[in-house]
């Protein structure tokens, strides 16, 4: 495989955990501010609870992503930063008022009225940030940077929903008690339906307004890769109807993948469609290498610090 | 607002106020290992509630210091396309490692900071050590692009295109080493001073009797920290002058207000920069000469071996110069007369307290000077002699409103984060933790 195609996949590899993992986080807090019904405070302590420990490191899964692409791909990530500016710029400020809102509700959980405020800024940027993040991969996709076109916006909104399901179903497992739970496997279920419904949105205005997308959303590695999604969320609805939380965690991490490489291969190995493929952009191959090396050598670090964390957090503590 | 000139605010702007944050986030986690350590080793309750005082502060701010470095990463290229078109290929290398520094860092503060019942108190303890060596390693990283920026390397201009690219030699451009060594230590002095000072002001507001001991104990350490690192920081100031008069002639003549080039130079302090000269400022006759050459006979190249346009803003990069030097003497007499007390075992004085609870804001000057000094020291360049920071902005629209945008949610969040360390600092003491039972866990 070439140095192009491995750093490729390096970005490709932290774009996708950060959809799972951050997508989770971001979904936690749209159910902070969903939260309703009689253990709603309970509801936001297994939030809190579930991401607490965890956001800035999964946080950090953008940055590399971030790094990568102008490390390894820079003339294009200049010009998806100018054309870009806009949507970008407020997802950015989605992710300061998420993290800044998150630590300080926690911090001020003895004084009703600013917890409230802060819980209610946690909630809102944790729909601007996926929102906006999934608006500039929509306008991408367009190859026009047209973010304010129906269509990136309403990828946005399926990068909201999609955010939704994966924490709900994340969040079953989270929770202590069976109520609580019970809580959770309905919030699962009906996001699972809305993403369908939201995810069928995009689809349908590509095929209005951008036929050249349209065409490549039915091509080969895309077609599967959609009907692999959508059976997946069929998968999730099972396995959260059998009460197997873990099982209804593996398909909905899976059906963010399947839902990413329809996006990849409807668009590979262009960057940007039309104006960069990923040879075009690519850094030289002396920066590609030493990307690669960095990667791997940091990996020998990262990867049992990564598990040591989930085994403290998530695995031990459930018992 | 002029499109540059807004970039640059924002830029600024977001960089003044990370490095607080990112300053603090590379000190505190010592101290909090210092504290927890005496507590496992003493088991004095004073310690512990140290260690968990300083961990709730450790928390808020590296949050925040985690999201505002955010904003500088996106604005690297929201801000200066150009630059990063030009730049990203060359010194990805230390960012992409910074990346999985930053990245081991966050996993353990999680761990840390949520993991006092999960682990044993001796895992707990060293569960901050990884956050000790990739908080400063990830610090080290950042700055060695900075280093970079100030002299670029690594790299071949063939007809205005970068060849012949090497990102290893790009990571170590000559001013590397002093870079890094000074921003470290820039961390541990406003962390040491920063805490010290805290404590210092909450004895001279009183406290109860059952955090007395607590104040004192935290005093003690951060003021050992800063003790240590202010005159290495001395030590590798003093090299980076002789540096930076050899490597990097503009800025250094900058930073000194010197603008003919002389013999027997001698050092001005203050004054009142004009264009060409430099009046009224305090000189030391020959000093400067003997500062870069040991000798009084030597030549020191002045501004006016620098073409005009390629020349910095005099005036600002020389105030903060000074400011830095003045603060950060001030802040060695304050470690100087606070040795001296406690070698001798003497009590500690009201008005030595006095002094160090002034040396947390000092600190805090001292860093965002040095950092002007570096930042507007390379004007009007953004990578030294490659590009200028006028051809390096970006084309889109708004960049103004950003601006005002962000600065407003600065001052939010740092007027939060002020309140929220303060309400830490005097919220009643925790529980003692529980005995450590293994069997708990499965």
């Amino acid at each position: 495989m070439s140095a192009l195609a491995l750093a490729a996949g390096v970005a490709v590899a932290a774009l996708t955990l950060y959809a799972v993992f951050g997508g989770a986080d971001f979904g936690g807090g749209v159910w902070d501010l969903l939260a309703s019904g009689p253990r709603r405070a309970r509801q936001r302590d297994a939030i809190t609870n579930a991401i607490g420990p965890v956001w800035e490191a999964n946080h950090v899964w953008l940055i590399f992503a971030w790094v990568a692409l102008f490390t390894c791909f820079p003339p294009a990530y200049a010009d998806v930063c100018t054309y870009l500016n806009a949507p970008l710029t407020l997802a950015l400020l989605g992710i300061v008022l998420r993290g800044a809102a998150f630590v300080f509700r926690n911090y001020t959980s003895d004084n009703a009225m600013l917890a409230r405020t802060w819980s209610v800024v946690f909630g809102a940027a944790s729909l601007i940030a996926p929102f906006f993040l999934g608006d500039t991969i929509g306008a991408l996709a367009t190859g026009r940077y047209a973010w304010t076109s129906p269509f990136a916006l309403a990828v946005g909104l399926f990068n909201v929903t999609l955010c939704a399901q994966v924490a709900a179903v994340f969040l079953i497992a989270e929770a202590r008690d069976s109520a609580l739970r019970d809580d959770f496997r309905r919030s699962a279920i009906s996001a699972t339906a809305a993403v369908w419904i939201v995810g069928l949105v995009p689809v349908l205005l590509a095929r209005e307004a951008e036929p050249r997308l349209f065409a490549a959303l039915l091509g080969p590695t895309a077609r599967t890769a959609i009907v692999l999604a959508v059976l997946l969320g069929l998968a999730v609805m099972l396995m959260v109807a059998l009460r197997n939380a873990r099982g209804a965690r593996i398909a909905v991490a899976a059906e963010v993948v399947a839902v990413l490489a329809g996006w990849f291969g409807a668009q590979a190995p262009e960057l940007v469609p039309g104006r960069w493929t990923l040879a075009s952009a690519a850094a030289p191959p002396a920066t590609l290498a030493a990307f690669l090396v960095a990667v791997a050598g940091g990996a020998v670090v990262l990867v049992p610090s990564l598990i040591y964390l989930f085994a403290v957090f998530k695995i031990r503590a459930r018992g | 607002m002029d499109q540059v000139l807004a970039a640059r605010a924002q830029m600024g702007t977001s960089l003044a106020f990370h490095i607080v944050f990112a300053a603090l986030g590379v000190g505190l986690p010592l101290l909090v290992f210092v504290a927890e350590g005496l507590w496992l080793r003493t088991k004095r309750r004073a310690y512990y509630d140290l260690a968990r005082t300083w961990a709730k502060g450790m928390a808020i701010l590296f949050a925040v210091g985690a999201i505002s470095g955010t904003v500088l990463a996106f604005e690297l290229g929201l801000l200066w396309p150009v630059f990063m078109r030009y730049a990203g290929g060359i010194i990805g290398l230390p960012f992409s490692l910074e990346g999985f520094a930053f990245f081991v860092e966050a996993i353990f503060i999680g761990i840390y900071l949520y993991g006092w019942d999960r682990l044993s108190p001796r895992a707990h303890w060293l569960s901050a050590l990884p956050i000790i060596v990739s908080g400063a390693i990830s610090a080290a990283f950042v700055t060695l692009a900075n280093a970079w920026m100030n002299m670029p390397a690594g790299f071949r201009l063939d007809h205005g295109k970068v060849v012949d690219v090497d990102p290893v030699a790009a990571m170590f451009s000559a001013p590397w080493l002093v870079e890094d060594l000074h921003a470290t230590l820039a961390a541990y002095v406003m962390t040491g001073f920063g805490a010290a000072a805290v404590c210092a002001f909450a004895l001279l507001r009183g406290q109860a009797q059952d955090r007395v001991e607590q104040v004192r104990a935290g005093l003690t350490i951060a003021m050992v920290v800063a003790t240590v690192a202010i005159p290495l920081q001395w030590i590798v100031g003093d090299v980076i002058a002789r540096f930076d008069a050899q490597q990097e002639p503009a800025k250094f003549a900058a930073l000194e207000a010197v603008w003919t080039t002389q013999r027997h130079a001698p050092i001005t302090i203050g004054g009142i920069v004009g264009d060409g000269q430099t009046r009224y400022g305090i000189e030391i006759p020959s000093a400067l000469s003997l500062l870069v050459a040991f000798d009084p006979n030597a030549e020191v190249r002045g501004l006016d071996r620098v073409a005009r346009d390629d020349r910095p803003p005099v005036a600002l990069v020389h105030y903060s110069f000074d400011t830095m030097v003045g603060s950060a003497s001030l802040l060695l007499l304050i470690a100087l007369a606070w040795s001296i007390v406690v070698l001798r075992k003497r009590a500690l004085g009201r008005r030595l307290v006095a002094g160090i609870a002034l040396s947390g804001p000092l600190a805090l000057i001292a860093l965002e000077a040095g950092w002007f000094v570096t930042e507007f020291g390379r004007q009007p360049w953004i990578a030294h002699g490659l590009l200028r920071t006028s051809d390096a902005v970006t084309s889109a629209p708004g960049i103004a409103v950003q601006f005002y945008g962000f600065s407003a949610l600065y001052v939010i969040l740092a007027a939060t984060c002020w309140w929220l360390l303060r309400r830490v600092g005097t919220a009643p003491r925790a529980a003692e933790r529980q005995p450590f039972v293994p069997e708990s866990l499965p």
